[in-house]
């Protein structure tokens, strides 16, 4: 009972603060679209919320190389309309559209950007509590070095997590030499999973889309693809060149052809998989928000109505995306277990 | 559209704070907990068996202290009933050697006491006998003062001394 209310005034604060972030006024034409692009899309600057017209920013470190060398400088010299810092500019619209770029012989180019942007940020933020929850836990089993220590509070927590998570994915999926893939996975799973729940806490420093950006998925697709093949057996890579099938069907390489396509169209599903869901998931939250704002001039009864309407929707996605913050850590995890330990086959 | 465009720079950022995390847990954390709950589980598993094993020892412990108490009971019995027999025994033996004794301190006095009777009877004759000689001996002075007394006596003496077995 008092979930469901905290819930509801949870929703009730966030909802304003949400449709506010997009940047407009009351006056203004209010654009949905934007708004949730905006959300969804990495940026220079963490953008926190709208009050009373004045935009409440976190400035994030740029850092760029451009032809003229390094440049190090806060994102709110450059965010503003029209401001050039150092010849350094965000493209508006084009191919680089929200990109830091500079003009070198009268064209746009795009320098070495390794800025700090607001999805780096976020990342880094849940890899940090995803650590210190670690870190935090395991000081309670080495202050108390004893063989029957059970731990409770947060490392006992932890363990639970841990030892669902080792008993029925990792152990099962990966075989007799989970050992030495179990620390990978275990980052990844928690890594995920506090990602896609601080994702949905729409307060700073959580609320990022980080989960739900490509480049994130990428690179833990690219992390379980280098544990499989860099770690595969014999076995495996007997499979991928020289697979048990027809001599005609290796003459023409056909079949390592698909088991090689096979290598890459694997870790792109759990980039894909992860990245759709966690962004759908988030757009699907701010459309519901942004049914509130739109009926705004639609009258009282009708944008009353629509709020309750909304408000109820929204209570449900998040209990759905709860699910799905888990389910999609959950199946990365799983999935990646499963890669692993058919590349551990015949060891 | 750029949603879908990988950002080189994010990269950079994920692949050093990523790492360095896994890194971290990797050395730090996560040796520590999956050492420890194994070891814990690896305990558990070993005083369980101690458990069982000491159950088991309970019962058979049990077992032989309950054999011994029916044994002890069982010794008790046939020590009692040993006792009563020897008890039984020793009674009735003493009533044995008791009555023979007795009859034959019984038979002996039976014995003696003939002998004596024998005695006095032998002793009795002798004297009656010697008595009856002297007797006849005075009764013959006083009748062979004559002579035809005295041969008379001489036939007679004569013929009971040869018709004796007569």
């Amino acid at each position: 009972m008092f979930l469901r209310y905290a819930l509801v005034v949870a929703i009730a604060l966030v909802a304003p603060l949400l449709a506010s972030a997009s940047g407009h006024g009351d006056g203004e034409a209010f654009s949905p679209k934007e708004m949730v692009m905006e959300h969804l899309a990495d940026s220079y600057e963490w953008h926190i919320t709208s009050f009373k017209g004045h935009d409440i920013i976190v400035p994030l470190p740029v850092i760029v190389r451009s032809s003229t060398g390094w440049h190090i400088f806060s994102s709110d010299k450059i965010c503003h309309e029209g401001s050039v810092y150092e010849g350094l500019y965000i493209a508006r619209e084009g191919k680089y559209k929200d990109k830091i770029v500079e003009d070198v012989d009268g064209a746009q180019k795009r320098p070495l950007d390794i800025s700090l942007t607001k999805t780096a940020c976020g990342a880094i933020f849940s890899l940090l509590v995803v650590m210190i929850l670690f870190l935090v836990a395991a000081r309670a089993y080495k202050k108390r070095d004893e063989v029957d220590y059970c731990p409770k509070g947060l490392a006992g927590l932890m363990e639970w997590l841990i030892s669902s998570i080792l008993d029925s994915v990792i152990k099962p999926c990966v075989g007799s030499n989970w050992r030495k893939f179990a620390p990978y996975l275990l980052t990844a799973f928690f890594f995920i999973f506090v990602t896609n729940l601080l994702g949905l806490i729409p307060i700073f420093p959580a609320g990022a889309n980080v989960t739900g950006n490509i480049t994130v998925t990428l690179f833990m697709a690219v992390m379980t693809m280098l544990a499989v093949n860099l770690f595969g057996s014999k076995h495996y890579y007997k499979e991928i060149f020289w697979p048990d099938v027809p001599v005609f069907l290796k003459a023409i390489p056909l079949m390592p052809l698909i088991e090689i396509i096979g290598i890459f169209t694997k870790p792109f599903a759990l980039m894909m998989r992860l990245f759709a869901n966690i962004l759908a998931g988030h757009s699907i939250i701010l459309s519901l928000c942004c049914i509130i704002f739109v009926t705004v001039h639609m009258g009282a009864a009708v944008n009353g109505s629509m709020t309750v309407v909304a408000l109820l929707f929204m209570i449900f996605m998040n209990c759905l995306e709860l699910l799905v913050a888990f389910l999609q850590a959950y199946v990365f995890t799983m999935l990646s277990s499963v890669f692993i330990g058919l590349a551990q086959e015949g060891h | 559209m750029g949603l879908l465009t990988p950002s080189g720079g994010l990269l950079f950022w994920m692949t050093i704070a990523f790492g360095v995390v896994f890194f971290i847990l990797a050395k730090f954390a996560f040796p520590v907990i999956l050492d420890s709950v194994e070891k814990r589980e690896k305990y558990i598993g070993t005083q369980l068996d101690a458990a069982r094993a000491a159950e088991v020892r309970i019962a058979s412990l049990e077992a032989e202290g309950e054999k011994i108490i029916a044994d002890a009971e069982r010794e008790k019995v046939s020590i009692l009933k040993d006792a009563a027999a020897s008890r039984d025994k020793i009674v009735g033996d003493a009533r044995e050697t008791a009555q023979e004794e007795a009859s034959r301190i019984i038979a002996e006095a039976k014995k003696q006491a003939q002998e004596e009777k024998d005695a006095i009877l032998a002793s009795a004759r002798g004297e009656v006998a010697k008595i009856a000689i002297a007797m006849a001996s005075k009764v013959l002075r006083g009748q062979l003062s004559d002579n035809d007394a005295q041969t008379a006596l001489q036939e007679i003496l004569g013929d009971e001394a040869s018709g004796e077995k007569v």
